[in-house]
């Protein structure tokens, strides 16, 4: 391991309230909750920041209920959580899907919603998922609430709106009407960082998000239009080429991803032809 | 900091930002718990915290406080994972066999071999393939079923066929009775 463990700091707030004060008298704070990914900085010696607040023992932000038409999808709700909710895998079977693709049991134990959202990584799982559910984020700090739609959320490569003294408490996703559909391309079929990633929901208005494309993750919304206006599969699949931003790093080559985008959306879009 | 390791409470005195990794080998003296990867990928690393297989280069030992926590040598070499690897030889340089271990340990008995694949996604065995670790884990829940100690010889002529992968072809009742029960 290659960070100094004695410099770093540990908070430990016994309820919310305690937390959100925390975040405002003593910050800056990097929340942590199942440290999946923090844990592999620290042990890499790439963490950012010293003084950490650790949310897990705040059970109040653990698990899945109704909010009105909505459904709340706690912050440290785990993946494991997220494949055993009846009520996830009747409404958002797509979630359910990306769940169960996040890493090994050991880390679908311990990974949780909220972070996944947080670390605001292109490749994480669960967000093409939230952007073609048109999920919002809800945010909490001592001065009240806000809840943010879930594209406008991210600004930039690992970049979000949240503020400092801000924690993610749950994300509330609205009924999805129509077909859902997700996968996953890593160099395994399971347990490995995407090399593109994409959710999609066939009804009335085509939802088409992709991850691992671009800085953040995105929703295509050109595309979108064509297939909602019935074009052709080929003009779509051209006009996602245009609303991609494609780049080759240490997983793949830009080229290569453009070529499964694409590949993916017909996928998709063949899959979801027929009702049932 | 207090917490229940293989049934026996321990007071330790670490950092709370310290790995549950290096509490237990360190700390605790317990080194069957091996490090790989140090990044969650290659599950060496896998111990029990209340029940559920997780990766203890990624636990900060503040988290197991108050909680449960089962290393291999919670198995006391008794298990019955334990004896079939020994039996089927699936095991190399052993680097990858604690953490197989401890997870395999955490499947359903009447998990099907897919559901042993996936459930097994986390551990990676770099030196040789999963044939063997399969049939071991498919000895041991035999052995299991039929209450014989893994070990034990299998009579003539009874052994299991083996698929592809070293797991057994489903036989037609099983998948019939599956096919009923539903998914």
């Amino acid at each position: 391991m290659r960070t100094a463990i004695s410099s770093l700091e540990l908070l430990e707030p016994r309820s919310l309230r305690d937390a959100l004060v925390m975040l405002r008298d003593e910050g800056p704070l990097v929340p942590m909750a199942g440290c999946t990914d923090l844990y592999v900085s620290l042990n890499f010696g790439t963490l950012t920041g010293s003084r950490f607040l650790d949310l897990s023992r705040l059970d109040e932000l653990r698990g899945v209920s109704r909010r009105g038409a909505c459904l709340s999808i706690g912050a440290l709700t785990t993946f494991t959580d997220i494949q055993r909710s009846a009520e996830i895998r009747r409404r958002l079977p797509m979630l359910a899907s990306a769940a169960a693709q996040i890493g090994g049991r050991q880390v679908q134990n311990r990974a949780t919603i909220g972070g996944n959202i947080a670390n605001a990584s292109p490749a994480g799982d669960s967000l093409p998922v939230l952007a073609a559910a048109e999920a919002s984020v809800v945010l909490l700090s001592h001065d009240g609430q806000r809840r943010i739609p879930f594209v406008s959320f991210f600004t930039g490569y690992r970049q979000s709106v949240r503020r400092p003294d801000e924690i993610i408490v749950a994300v509330e996703v609205p009924p999805v009407d129509g077909r859902q559909w997700f996968r996953k391309v890593g160099t395994r079929a399971a347990q490995a960082i995407s090399k593109v990633v994409m959710a999609a929901v066939r009804g009335e208005r085509p939802r088409v998000a992709l991850g691992s494309v671009a800085p953040t993750v995105i929703r295509v919304r050109q595309t979108e239009e064509i297939l909602a206006s019935n074009g052709s599969l080929a003009d779509a699949q051209q006009m996602l080429l245009t609303e991609i931003a494609a780049i080759r790093d240490i997983r793949s080559t830009a080229t290569y991803r453009r070529r499964v985008a694409a590949n993916l959306l017909a996928q998709f879009w063949r899959e979801t032809a027929h009702a049932g | 900091m207090r917490f229940v390791l293989n049934g026996k409470t321990v007071d330790v005195r670490a950092h709370p930002m310290k790995r549950l990794l290096d509490v237990l080998r360190e700390d605790c003296g317990l080194t069957g718990t091996k490090e790989g990867c140090g990044e969650g990928e290659c599950g060496a690393c896998t111990v029990l915290l209340n029940g559920q297989p997780v990766n203890a280069c990624l636990v900060p030992c503040a988290h197991a406080r108050g909680a449960r926590v089962t290393t291999i040598e919670g198995f006391r070499g008794r298990h019955a994972l334990q004896d079939a690897f020994v039996k089927e030889g699936a095991t190399q340089c052993g680097l990858c066999t604690p953490g197989l271990i401890v997870a395999a340990s955490t499947l359903p008995r009447d998990a099907t071999p897919d559901e042993v694949r996936l459930a097994l996604a986390g551990n990676i065995c770099r030196c040789t393939g999963y044939a063997a670790i399969y049939r071991a884990i498919n000895r041991a829940r035999r052995a299991r079923r039929t209450g014989l100690p893994a070990g034990a010889p299998r009579a003539p002529g009874k052994r299991a066929k083996v698929g592809r992968a070293g797991l057994p072809r489903r036989s037609a009742r099983t998948a019939a009775k599956r096919a009923r029960a539903g998914p």
